[in-house]
């Protein structure tokens, strides 16, 4: 198992810096350069042009990547054009948001998906069977924007039961139990919305796998065995249909961290997909960029994670 | 001179291992293998699971690269693919072993007959579905049934549509790797009638591969048997079973089930014997690695895998 | 009589195909005395693996009809609770396919004592994985206390057989379905594995079902031979009268399509078997794969019946039965 992880980690580090270079040459092709965002327009451009030569802006590119790349290791992605202050101050605050509703979001995922999946799968064909892979359908046709806005507008604005905007109650201390309260209130209703959502996807695996794992001959093994209903289903069905979902679990942390931008934007939430939104529509090239290599990164890293799972608990790749 | 002859034929896989994925060692898949065919006679190769079968049989037609050794066809050397020249993919066919997935389940059998026929041969489309009806008659398949899809026959007749694509080119040699495995027996009885019977209307040589010894006896003029990769014996039907040499020879015939209950508790004595026999002499019938020896000869017809000092 | 272990009377086991039911197992009557082995021979798709499932009542969605009478409970009546009691310690089942019959996330050693656990409650922990070990031991597993903690991805088909017997055996069961048990493996390994069924019978004295198409396999182990086609049993009888005297004309065909001395050409039998929907359900269901036989001599119902002691057959005409290339004493008697 452990070659197995080493190799798989061996193999993020060149996507890595392959992802680095795609970002850094897009960083480059983008008007501007990191002086840009902090000069006044109107001092003398000879001044200017010496500024550029001492940060080390006229150097050959690859001197400037790896200028870059060592910023970044420091943890300085640069100077935000728009908000005047350093991209990694910005992106931190705004990364606890994200990462609390990616949670909230994962853990409503899971609490829907394992319960309907198993029953969908074990009393397939049935009426509430059905029902739930009816759900599904609708789920897979509905765009979770459309759904989010419903969410909002319902519970929201009509009946008032959740904050509609923002991601702490103003004037909470933060560090207090009560700013993580209001903090996790506010994560609820995007967390629940993308969750009823996104879960159609991990029920419909589940139940498949099920249904298949069903037909299998080691289940008419253990029936022979005399081992009852509940028990064939429980250590032999389900286990074996989950490990796949268990390998999923990479993969959907990365799709939550990268891709809630819409859903943040109509809540209001301040996340990282709503600053993505925002340093786009605003230019701010500094801060899209690097959010793009951290989306990238979460998206090697969350693969690497599922095989690093997968390899954990299925016994076929462990003993090799 | 003889119409087919390996020598010291070797195909190792590589076995990849480490961080880096090398290649830390070699399974020897074949390890030295050395026979000779004449035209018209079927050649058995018998072997459990794994001694290098197939591999032997896929090397020789080329689907396998060969780490050393030769084989001439005809006199003339094709152990390199790029040897292997249009005359030798003609004249060389295989049957495998499974019919459920060796037919393309989305061709129809015109398609699935004629495929060997449209890369060698160019027909016109009716001089082509002449051929492909006259070859399904002479397999004993409908000929109507051209515009059919594979699922819509049985295993044997499946297997039969193998056959007919296999001599489309009117082949010389036909490697049939366990062509009735997967049949049931009286399947198997009419596919093993109708090798027999092109082969004399054909004059084909056959390297016939099985695990069954019974129905190579019936088959086959000479036998080689395999083990590990390399051959333990080789001689005619009659040496290897009524005079066997090598252990592991032994071991196998003694292991077919007899067909007559009578002679039930001979044949379990018998086997028990021959096994008493197998764990004793071990040692003197493989070396240290387990492996059989170099082939000796004993008559003109029979040899065995025997320690030098004999 | 108090020997008698399984007794199945009129058993019929239907399939539905579109709205209708198909009997695949039609009218099945049989019995298995302790200490016996009953072979069942027959072509793919003849109903072997229909009636051993039945036995174990382990079809999902079936119709069974008729009676499965094991030490006198009937099993197809039975409550599923009780039916979980008798399945894996009364009667058990050795599975065609080692590679696929095994959970392939469950280490050797759990699969084995999952039997243990469900069936003798007394045993504990300790118990339970001493009596594992013996069972390794016992189908002839080198090193089993490594093999219990390994998973059936590292072990060869033969190894996995013989784990599957372990299963099996695992409570002694008196009842012992093995459907073909050894298809799967070398003949090297198939003599071991039959040889040690053939030990666990002197052991255990169960009644064991081996169900196979090779006649070789049945003429070495069995006692008596059931032989099916189509879903009925068409021949069962002693297995030393069975080939030296086989009489229905499929047993006959069968036994002459085997390669044996001196024999250039194989019989073949015409045609399939016929599949469940195209099953003639009325006459005789093997006439039209013995075209050559006169019409005038096959029944309207063949019923089986007994012609020497033990000896049945499905059918009155055998007496008119040749083979059309008039070699029929030859095929008369095995060798
Ligand atoms: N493509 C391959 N890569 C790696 N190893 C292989 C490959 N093909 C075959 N082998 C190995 O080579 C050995 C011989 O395999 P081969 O298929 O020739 O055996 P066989 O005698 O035909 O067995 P069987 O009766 O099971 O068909 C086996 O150990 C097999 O695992
Ligand atoms: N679950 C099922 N649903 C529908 N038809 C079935 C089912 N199981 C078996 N059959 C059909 O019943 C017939 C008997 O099948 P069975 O599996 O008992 O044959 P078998 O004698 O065991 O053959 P084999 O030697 O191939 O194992 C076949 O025609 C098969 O297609
Ligand atoms: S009716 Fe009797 S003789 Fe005629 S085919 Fe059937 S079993 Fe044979
Ligand atoms: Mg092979
Ligand atoms: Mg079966």
């Amino acid at each position: 198992m452990w070659k197995f992880i080493v190799r798989r980690l061996l193999i993020t580090i060149p996507q890595i810096i392959i992802l680095s270079i795609i970002v850094f040459i897009l960083a480059q092709m983008m008007p501007g350069d990191a002086l840009s965002g902090l000069i006044d327009p109107s001092i003398d451009p000879a001044a200017v042009e010496q500024q550029r030569e001492r940060l080390g802006l006229n150097n050959p590119w690859y001197i400037q990547y790896v200028d870059w790349v060592g910023g970044i290791l420091q943890g300085d992605f640069g100077q935000s054009f728009r908000f005047k202050m350093p991209v990694t101050e910005l992106i931190g605050q705004r990364m606890v948001n994200t990462v609390l509703l990616s949670v909230v979001t994962l853990i409503f995922t899971y609490l829907i998906a394992l319960p309907l999946g198993l029953i969908s799968g074990r009393f397939n064909d049935t009426l509430l069977d059905q029902a739930i892979t009816g759900y599904t359908y609708i789920g897979f046709a509905t765009p979770l924007f459309i759904f989010s806005l419903f969410m909002l507008w319902i519970f929201g604005y009509n009946l008032g039961w959740f904050p509609t905007s923002g991601s702490v109650a103003p004037g909470t201390e933060p560090g207090t139990i009560a700013y993580w309260l209001s903090k996790v209130y506010h994560a609820l209703l995007p967390g629940i919305s993308i969750a009823l959502i996104q879960v159609v996807s991990t029920v419909q695996y589940l139940r498949s796998e099920i249904i298949d794992t069903k037909q299998k001959d080691f289940i008419i093994t253990a029936r022979a065995k005399g081992a009852g209903e509940q028990r064939v289903y429980n250590k032999h069905i389900f286990r074996n249909s989950l490990l796949p979902i268990a390998a999923f679990f990479g993969w959907e942390i990365t799709t939550l961290i990268t891709g809630t931008v819409f859903v943040e934007k109509i809540f209001s939430y301040p996340g990282m997909g709503l600053l993505f939104l925002e340093s786009i529509t605003q230019r701010d090239f500094s801060v899209a960029n690097s959010l793009v290599l951290l989306f990238g990164t979460a998206q090697i890293m969350g693969a690497l994670l599922s095989d690093i799972i997968l390899s954990i608990v299925d016994p076929r790749i462990r003993i090799k | 001179m003889a119409f087919l002859e390996v020598q010291d034929l070797q195909v190792y896989f590589p076995i990849k291992g480490g961080i880096f994925n090398r290649t830390v060692d070699h399974i020897k898949a074949v390890d030295g293998v050395s026979f000779e065919m004449e035209q018209g006679k079927t050649y058995g190769l018998v072997g459990e699971s794994g001694s290098g079968k197939s591999t032997t049989g896929r090397a020789i037609i080329g689907l396998e690269d060969i780490t050393s050794g030769k084989i001439l066809f005809d006199g003339k050397d094709i152990t390199d693919k790029k040897t292997k020249n249009k005359a030798f993919r003609k004249d060389v066919q295989m049957i495998f072993q499974d019919p459920y997935s060796s037919l393309n389940p989305r061709k129809r059998v015109l398609d699935i007959v004629a495929e060997p026929l449209r890369n060698f041969e160019k027909l016109s489309k009716q001089e082509e579905r002449k051929r492909v009806q006259e070859l399904l008659d002479i397999v004993n398949v409908s000929p109507d049934s051209i515009f059919k899809y594979p699922h819509e026959f049985s295993g044997g007749q499946r297997q039969r549509i193998g056959v007919a694509r296999a001599i489309a080119l009117k082949p010389k040699l036909i490697i049939a790797d366990e062509p009735v495995s997967a049949l049931d027996v009286s399947v198997q009885a009419q596919v093993l009638n109708f090798l027999k019977e092109i082969q004399s209307e054909l004059n084909l040589t056959y390297l016939f591969i099985s695990h069954d010894l019974g129905i190579v006896k019936h088959m086959c003029d000479n036998i080689s048997i395999m083990y590990k990769g390399r051959y333990v014996e080789q001689g005619s039907t009659a040496d290897i079973f009524e005079n066997p040499q090598h252990i592991y020879t032994k071991r196998l015939i003694a292991a077919i089930p007899d067909i007559d209950p009578k002679n039930r508790e001979k044949q379990f004595h018998n086997r028990q014997k021959v096994l008493e026999e197998y764990t004793q002499s071990y040692n003197d019938f493989f070396d240290q690695d387990g492996l059989a020896f170099q082939l000796k000869s004993i008559s003109d017809t029979h040899r065995v895998a025997l320690p030098q000092k004999g | 009589m108090s020997n008698e272990l399984l007794k199945i009377k009129n058993l019929s086991t239907s399939f539905r195909i579109g709205d209708e039911y198909y009997a695949a197992v039609d009218d099945v009557t049989l019995t298995l005395n302790k200490n016996e082995v009953l072979g069942i021979v027959g072509e793919s798709g003849s109903g072997k693996s229909a009636l051993a499932f039945s036995i174990m009542r382990l079809h999902t969605r079936a119709k069974i009809e008729g009676e499965i009478l094991l030490n006198n409970q009937n099993i197809v009546k039975m409550s599923t609770s009780k039916l979980n009691k008798i399945r894996g310690d009364e009667m058990a089942m050795i599975f065609q396919d080692p590679l696929t019959a095994l959970n392939p996330l469950m280490p050797i050693g759990r699969q084995i004592e999952e039997n243990l656990f469900l069936h003798n409650k007394k045993l504990g922990q300790q118990g339970r994985k001493k009596r594992t070990i013996e069972l390794l031991n016992l189908v002839g597993i080198p090193r089993p206390e490594r093999v219990y903690e390994q998973f059936p991805h590292e072990l060869s088909g033969g190894m996995r057989q013989r784990i599957i017997i372990a299963i099996a055996i695992a409570n002694d069961p008196e009842l012992l379905i093995a459907d073909e048990p050894t298809t799967a493996l070398d003949v090297t390994i198939q003599a071991q594995i039959l040889d040690l069924v053939r030990e666990l019978k002197e052991k255990i004295h169960a009644g064991i079902i081996l169900i196979t198409h090779d006649l070789g396999v049945v003429a070495e182990m069995a006692d008596r031979v059931a032989v099916m086609y189509a879903g009925q049993i068409v021949e069962i009888a002693p297995v030393d009268k069975l080939f030296a005297n086989p009489l229905h004309p499929y047993t006959r065909s069968l036994l002459n399509s085997v390669p044996a001395e001196g024999q250039d050409r194989l019989h073949v039998i015409q045609g399939v078997v016929p599949t469940l929907k195209n099953l003639p359900r009325t006459g005789c269901r093997f006439a039209e794969r013995i075209p050559w036989i006169d019409a005038s001599h096959h029944e309207e119902h063949p019923e089986l019946h007994e012609v020497e002691s033990g000896h049945f057959v499905r059918c009155t005409c055998y007496e008119h039965f040749y083979f059309p290339d008039n070699k029929e004493e030859q095929a008369n008697g095995v060798s």
